[in-house]
């Protein structure tokens, strides 16, 4: 495993995918290695799931050139799907079998035997903390459920990478947790995972290293701590005027930081001292109805690339 | 990269999508669709002796004194003989159809066939494994519909024995037909097309009535896929084997095999976009 | 005050009408071509084959076998369009849409449901008696004044049977039983109408099964509306008979309906 460790499992090249007139895909570059956690992250419409679709080998490539395992998409399709493990963003689990038997008839695309297939379902919804639910239908599962069974799914054949579209949308705060500490156990255990997400505390959580993508291109690179570092000061400070009164107050604290956005709900400023920022905002007599210090987040990073903001 | 891809390739290549050359595995999906259907198989089987049953019954009954012997290929048959192969042929075509049109809901809500797609199958599995699945089950009503005319006496001899083989024949290229027809289908309410689109073949394929029938319109039977099921399984049931049968075999795979060609393109341009 | 005037049953009929709205195009020219190519095929075709048979005149007392067969369709008809419209829609209605959940949560009572879609299926049962009529109407053979009481009698057989099949669609738990309805029920039923021969073909066993069916009521009915022939007493019986088929199905379903929207 040491070996493989750090060796580039996934490149990409100028990668472009458009679909007519439309450029999902903009010539990205990036490359994923062995073992780490990486992630897209960026609004919807940015060009992920497009990605992730031309990774799993199941939407042609324009141009560029994307090579996983050091295979062509193109070419090796097939040999490609055998290796990698998919959790698309609808679960599209199969709502005329069980659960169980979801998983088995799932392992046996990758013509994994009957009864191999039938044990290693068991040990996959065991791992996924649903073993009680093997003979329940689909249907009456809650979203987490559903979630986790695809994942279980995903894992029939000990894929080499995971991909993961949006893993936790939807997801009440709860599932999300049990979901990402499953997927930390699968780091661990050195499968590589590939995730797209929306949500600035899961990139956080989960990736070692992460692009942020906008419209089809890839803003910044690097650990979250990195681009945190690179991109925003260390702290914010969050202001709330009464409502629709922004516009008159961001004057009054212009300058206040290194920065400041102005959001149709509040005020953002960027300082590496959130407290003495407040300080100067109440020496200037502006009279927030709150405020609120607290540490720059992945959502700042993408905010000050892309003038917006993650989740709309 | 372009230059190097410059030799000739092979005249097939645009025509046979790559997705059914690398088709290893659409016996996978034959095995996904029978852990759903398993549960309720004795019942679709049970339905397969009854339907074939009551249609023959109230032929019989009640046409039988009615309508004078019928002639097929030089030979006098009574009306029954002459319509229970037509119908065989009929059901095994339904059979087929309608389980195709399951592939509607594969494609679309159900999202079957993504999750199919996400592993080392290809489109071509699962356009093959399909059309296997709907052959099989058409090939199943045919066989029970086999059995109830051996019993009523409707099968004139052991030739009677090829008119499975060839009634599946007519389920494999209906089972392609309907395949390819679902793929075109946008929303539910197309559906209503399609029994109507059938009835016409259903009613004039020479089902119920002789090709001489249709006068100087004759040749036009030749246009109905149907007909040539009708045809074939009529010359065999009475142990005939005229030349126009190879015609009939010939049409039959055609259009089983170029429905399949049209299924995996669509398939492939509705999925792997 | 206009929407309040409206009872409620006639404002479930109008959602259905709405729905109806973006399928009446193709529905139109499916309920006047299918019709049509069924004369053709089998009133024609067939219909050669018999009058050249050696007992025709005996059996179809005058009529060729077109005139026979063609009215009979009307009846036929709309027991297949009301079948359908009444096992899978009345479950969704309770199962995926669950638009008779919606509505019992507005001040609309379970039986004004119930006699909304009752309402709707007579529609249904009309509208497609109607396409089969204009199609008979085409023919002279088959051109009389009797098809427009005929429509309404095939309005009245698919009733009779979507009363039933409504509750029976409610009442169950899965829609397992569906297909094998048609298949052992309604396939039998049509079969034996007396619609493709007179019942009189039949051993007398199979006779009495085709008397209790709805349908060869409907099918009588029909034939006598087109070309005469039925005395009063007939008429009487057939009507009483596929009205009470009608109405206990409807009793039934508000009881049904009432129960499984909890009042």
């Amino acid at each position: 495993m040491s070996g493989s460790e750090g060796t580039a499992v996934i490149t990409a090249k100028a990668l472009t995918k458009r679909f007519g007139d439309f450029e999902a895909v903009k010539g990205t570059d990036f490359e994923v290695r062995a073992g780490e956690a990486f992630g897209f992250l960026g609004p919807n419409g940015a060009g992920k799931s497009s990605t992730m679709r031309m990774i799993g080998a199941v939407s042609p490539v324009t141009s560029g050139e994307l090579r996983i395992f050091g295979l062509d998409p193109a070419d090796d399709g097939r040999k490609i799907r055998a290796r990698l493990g998919v959790v698309p963003q609808q679960d599209e689990l199969d709502e005329f079998l069980t659960v169980k038997d979801n998983l088995v008839i799932y392992g046996r695309y990758f013509d994994i035997p009957l009864k191999a297939c039938r044990e290693k379902a068991m040990e996959l919804l065991e791992f996924v903390q649903l073993a009680d639910r093997a003979d329940s239908k689909v249907q009456p599962l809650s979203g987490g459920m559903k979630r986790r069974v695809t994942i279980a799914r995903s894992l029939m054949s000990d894929p080499e990478i995971l991909l993961l579209d949006e893993p936790t949308t939807g997801l009440d705060p709860q599932a999300r947790h049990v979901l990402w500490d499953r997927l930390y156990r699968l780091k661990q255990q050195g499968v590589t995972l590939v995730l797209t997400t929306h949500y600035m505390d899961e990139a956080e959580q989960l990736c070692d290293r992460l692009v942020v993508m906008d419209q089809g291109e890839i803003a910044a690179e690097g650990s979250p701590a990195e681009l945190i570092r690179t991109h925003s000061p260390r702290e914010v400070l969050e202001l709330r005027f009464p409502a629709g009164t922004n516009a008159e107050h961001a004057p009054k604290v212009e300058g206040v930081g290194a920065r400041q956005e102005v959001l149709p709900d509040r005020i953002l400023i960027y300082a590496d001292d959130g407290e003495a920022a407040l300080s100067e905002v109440h020496r200037r007599q502006a009279v927030p109805e709150s405020a609120l210090v607290r540490r720059s987040t992945l959502e700042d990073v993408f905010l000050r690339l892309t003038g917006r903001t993650l989740v709309e | 990269m372009e230059l190097l891809n410059n030799h000739r390739p092979p005249i097939t290549a645009g025509l046979i999508p790559p997705s059914l050359r690398d088709a290893r595995r659409p016996h996978r999906v034959l095995e996904r669709h029978w852990f759903v259907s398993r549960s309720g198989f004795f019942w679709i089987l049970l339905g397969g002796f009854f339907e074939p049953f009551f249609y023959l019954v109230s032929t019989q009954l009640g046409f039988g004194s009615l309508i004078d012997d019928v002639e097929v290929g030089g030979e006098l048959v009574s009306y029954v003989h002459f319509v229970a192969p037509a119908l065989l042929a009929a059901s095994a075509m339904n059979g087929a159809m309608y389980e195709t049109m399951n592939v509607f809901f594969r494609m679309t809500f159900d999202k079957t066939y993504s999750s199919m797609l996400a592993t080392p199958m290809t489109a071509g599995d699962v356009v093959l494994g399909d059309v296997f699945w709907a052959t099989i089950r058409g090939g199943l009503y045919s066989a029970a519909f086999l059995v109830v005319m051996a019993v009523l006496g409707m099968t004139s001899s052991w030739w009677g024995l090829l008119l499975l083989p060839a009634s599946l024949l007519v389920s494999f290229a209906f089972a392609g037909v309907g395949m390819a027809i679902a793929t075109f289908i946008r929303s539910i309410e197309d559906f209503e097309y399609v029994p109507t689109a059938m009835l016409p073949m259903f009613l004039f394929s020479a089902t119920f009535f002789p090709a001489s029938s249709y006068g100087r319109f004759e040749w036009v039977l030749n246009f109905s896929p149907l007909y040539h099921g009708v045809a074939l399984l009529r010359a065999l049931n009475l142990g005939q084997f005229p030349p126009s049968i190879f015609t009939h075999v010939v049409v039959l795979f055609a259009l089983a095999g170029l429905s399949i060609v049209l299924s995996a393109h669509r398939i492939e341009r509705a999925l792997l976009g | 005050m206009m929407g309040l005037s409206t009872p409620p049953a006639v404002r479930v009929w109008e959602h259905q009408l709405i729905l109806y709205r973006r399928i009446w195009a193709s529905n139109v020219v499916v309920s006047i071509v299918r019709p049509l190519l069924y004369v053709l095929g089998m009133g024609l075709g067939v219909g050669g084959l018999v009058d050249d048979g050696p007992r025709a005149d005996e059996v179809l007392d005058g009529l060729t076998y077109f005139q026979f067969f063609a009215p009979a369709m009307i009846a036929t008809t709309a027991m297949m369009v009301l079948v359908n419209d009444s096992l899978w829609p009345i479950r969704g209605g309770f199962l995926w849409n669950r638009t008779f959940f919606s509505q019992a949560a507005s001040p609309i009572s379970p039986g004004e449901i119930v006699g909304g879609v009752a309402l709707w299926h007579l529609t249904k049962g009309l509208l497609s008696s109607v396409g089969v009529a204009v199609v008979l109407a085409l023919f002279p053979s088959t051109r009389t004044w009797g098809l427009i009481p005929a429509v309404g009698v095939g309005a009245l057989t698919g009733v009779a049977f979507a009363a039933p099949l409504t509750t029976w669609a409610a009442w169950r738990e899965t829609d397992l039983s569906f297909p094998n309805i048609n298949r052992f029920v309604i396939v039998p039923m049509f079969l034996f109408s007396g619609a493709f021969y007179p019942i009189s073909q039949l051993p007398t066993w199979l006779q009495w099964f085709s008397r209790i069916t709805p349908v060869w009521h409907g099918v009588e009915l029909c034939r006598g509306a087109v070309y005469g022939g039925l005395s009063l007493g007939d008429v009487v019986v057939h009507v009483v008979y596929l009205l009470a088929w009608a109405g206990v199905g409807w009793v039934l379903a508000r009881k049904v309906f009432a129960d499984r929207l909890g009042n």
